[in-house]
């Protein structure tokens, strides 16, 4: 009975690694009913200029700053190249523009900063801790408070403040809103910038545990099936739809692997995604779409 | 104009001239059709690689080409996708103003594998140094098909022969258990069976674990692992999958020097991001890193520091991937020498070639002529034998670079020579391949 909780215990940690991702299509998605593509690809952009800084010599706190001030650049130059032109077009425009914007921002990366493989040590020992008898990761234990953090600060900024009420007022209605006096630029810049910043605390976690490397840009694979579970709309939808895709999966590979060749747990969450959509299409805690017809 | 700068432009050229890069080029030379990958997802081991392989053909021309024959080469680039691989094939395989192709090296099984029958077709040499289909070590059956050095088949022999001398002799493997933990891809799965074989050779008992592509979420593979409590764990990885292993592997208390990385677990690359996790971390190597090799010294003198060398990032020269790319070198190199002593000291075509590759020899001798000494294996390849090697050494990693802990591990080839042959022998049943009669080839 240990191992079945070891595995459930560390699945549950694992799927809070794969929240972090998930949040960071939940801010763009809120503010603009689109999925964003490139979020993987401002994962490994965050992570790889932080990193790059810190072996050139520049101090951690500093090589933050930087990277942050950097991704608000990035989230400057989206609105304004990408996003301003194609105001008030379809969904499925602004997701395609995404899907090019990935791989400008994957290949911009790597043509700045190189193609070679970064160590990354964030100071946290990923050795285990005994806990009644169970070994936890303490890297894992420390990634999960780092996500309490973030739920917590970004409820606080769309529920007490101005720019999340705009941001809200915004996911609602595009229109509406800007006939109120809401200044979509200043929202879209504004949510892409804390995009950028979950990219950056993502890109350090993800980053400390795979390496700072082009597979970063992959991790967006499992933030899918948690969205679909979760609900795209909803921070805290993706906080539980991580902890059902990271504990189910892990129990799958072990029990139910062996059954079938091993090797399960890349598509296990994507069945279960499927059965989420045929009984709860906008996930548990995403907002139903209601239209007038 | 610095190295990035260099990098910066070939990535520019590739966008707009469709994904082809080239240096100075013209008829008169031997030509080297290059289908590399410096973006994508394997871009770190694509450009140490093609880095070693270029600076080496660069050194060969800075001291008067093969014979007085220069070479020349032309990047076209995959991002490892096969697809792409197959384009850059069809593109360049033709040669290059007239100087004519020697070989194909994509570096990649999937490209090897969707170009085998082609190269065949086109009666052009494909090099898959260290890996590719194990049975193309049968040039009778695939005579245009290299698996240089190792072919996967060895590769686990070798590293079954090591943990036999670990644990005092390999009848004292009965009853151990080795896991072997292997990327979910065919390249993952190429040694499954022999594997099996070998555990009912030795009677140790084997567990196969599968991770999933690309292999970075592992945490109930590590727990199955510690509940196995396994001898000894084979780490069959690529890319992302390797550092994960480690890490994961210190996560759930597993002991990180009995993780042996085989060919593609190797590099800097795969250790280094594991951080204090890889301390300790064994793998086999068939090219140890390292900068004093004196045909590594003449890549400094002559490329490097002429400002010619083509790694973006300096750090690099001597690494794994750097290394194994100047041993690839060297070996397309000297198949071409030896080519050019039957066929005559001029360009030669792809048939030429693959002759001299099926007649490489490469003894202490040679190999200390060639400054390669240590650096690579001594080699014979005959129409039979497309591999010629068969052994590896095992490296330690230090926390910060490899160390060599063994001298050469031999794998059992007269073992394997059988299972080769059969699997060999359906292949060409099943293509309705007639098989060459070696022995009337000279």
């Amino acid at each position: 009975m240990d191992f079945f909780f070891e595995v459930l215990i560390g699945g549950l940690l694992s799927g809070v690694m794969y929240s972090l991702v998930a949040i960071g299509f939940v801010l763009i998605y809120k503010a603009s009913g689109v999925f964003n593509f490139a979020q993987g690809a401002l994962v490994l952009f965050a992570a790889l200029t932080f990193v790059s800084l810190v072996e050139r010599g520049v101090a951690f706190w500093l090589a933050f700053g930087i990277t942050m001030a950097a991704m608000l650049l990035l989230a400057l130059g989206v609105e304004r190249l990408v996003l301003r032109p194609l105001a008030n077009r379809s969904h499925i425009t602004l997701f395609m523009a995404t899907l090019g914007l990935a791989y400008i921002i994957e290949g911009a990366a790597q043509a700045l900063w190189g193609a070679q493989v970064h160590g990354l040590e964030l100071g946290i020992e990923d050795v285990p801790l005994e806990v009644g008898g169970l070994f936890v990761s303490q890297f894992d234990l420390f990634a999960a408070g780092t996500a309490a953090t973030l739920v917590l600060v970004l409820s606080l900024l769309f529920n007490k403040t101005r720019i999340g009420l705009s941001l809200r007022a915004v996911a609602d209605d595009t229109l509406a809103a800007q006939a109120v006096g809401i200044r979509l630029p200043r929202v879209w810049t504004a949510v892409w910038a804390v995009a950028g910043l979950v990219a950056l605390i993502t890109g350090l976690l993800w980053g400390a545990r795979l390496g700072v490397q082009f597979s970063l840009s992959l991790v967006v694979l499992k933030a899918l099936p948690v969205l679909i579970i979760g609900g795209f709309s909803s921070v805290g939808g993706a906080i539980a739809g991580g902890l059902i895709v990271g504990a189910s999966e892990k129990l799958a590979e072990i029990y139910v692997g062996p059954l079938v060749d091993g090797g399960i747990e890349n598509w296990f969450p994507y069945i279960l995604a499927t059965l989420f959509l045929l009984v709860r299409p906008a996930g548990l805690f995403g907002e139903r779409a209601i239209e007038r017809v | 104009m610095s190295n990035r700068n260099i990098f910066r432009k070939s990535l520019l050229a590739a966008l707009v001239f469709g994904g082809v890069s080239s240096g100075a080029h013209a008829a008169g030379e031997q030509y080297f059709p290059l289908q590399s990958y410096r973006i994508g997802p394997y871009a770190a081991g694509g450009t140490g690689f093609f880095g070693g392989f270029i600076d080496y053909l660069q050194y060969v021309n800075a001291n008067g080409g093969v014979n007085g024959v220069k070479l020349t080469w032309s990047e076209c680039e995959t991002e490892y996708v096969v697809e792409k691989g197959v384009e850059c094939y069809e593109r360049l395989k033709k040669g290059l103003n007239g100087a004519p192709a020697a070989a194909t090296n994509p570096l990649s099984v999937g490209i090897a594998y969707a170009t085998l029958d082609r190269s065949t077709a086109d009666k052009l040499p494909l090099i898959t140094i260290n890996h590719g289909r194990t049975d193309s070590t049968d040039g009778s059956v695939f005579p245009y098909a290299f698996p240089l050095q190792l072919n996967p088949y060895s590769e686990v022999s070798a590293i079954v022969n090591y943990i036999g001398q670990q644990v005092g002799g390999l009848d004292k493997l009965s009853g151990r258990k080795i896991v072997t933990l292997y990327h979910g891809s065919p390249y993952g799965k190429e040694t499954s069976e022999v594997l099996q074989k070998l555990a009912d050779k030795y009677k140790f008992e084997l567990t196969l674990l599968e991770v999933p592509h690309p292999g970075n979420e592992q945490q109930s593979q590590w727990l199955n692992i510690r509940k196995i409590k396994p001898d000894y764990v084979i780490l069959r990885g690529w890319g992302v999958m390797n550092p994960v292993a480690l890490k994961t592997a210190q996560k759930v208390g597993f002991p990180v020097d009995r993780i042996i990385g085989n060919i593609w677990s190797n590099s800097e690359e795969d250790a280094a991001p594991a951080g204090a996790a890889a301390k300790g971390f064994v793998s086999i190597t068939t090219h140890p890193s390292g900068t004093a090799f004196p045909v590594l010294q003449g890549i400094r003198k002559d490329v490097v520091d002429a400002g010619k060398g083509n790694l973006a990032d300096p750090k690099r020269f001597g690494t794994v991937y750097y290394n194994l790319g100047v041993v690839n070198g060297i070996l397309n190199v000297e198949a071409v020498r030896i080519a050019q002593a039957k066929f005559g000291n001029k360009p030669l075509s792809g048939e030429q070639v693959r002759w001299g590759f099926e007649n490489l020899r490469l003894d202490d001798k040679r190999l200390k002529e060639l400054g390669a000494l240590g650096l690579v294996q001594p080699l014979r390849l005959s129409c039979a034998d497309h591999e010629g090697g068969g052994a590896v050494r095992f490296q330690q990693w230090d926390g910060q670079q490899w160390k060599l802990i063994s001298e050469w591990v031999q794998a059992d080839r007269g073992f394997l020579r059988p299972i080769i042959e059969a699997s060999a022998q359906k292949y060409a049943k099943e293509k309705g391949i007639s098989p060459r009669d070696c022995a009337k080839e000279s």
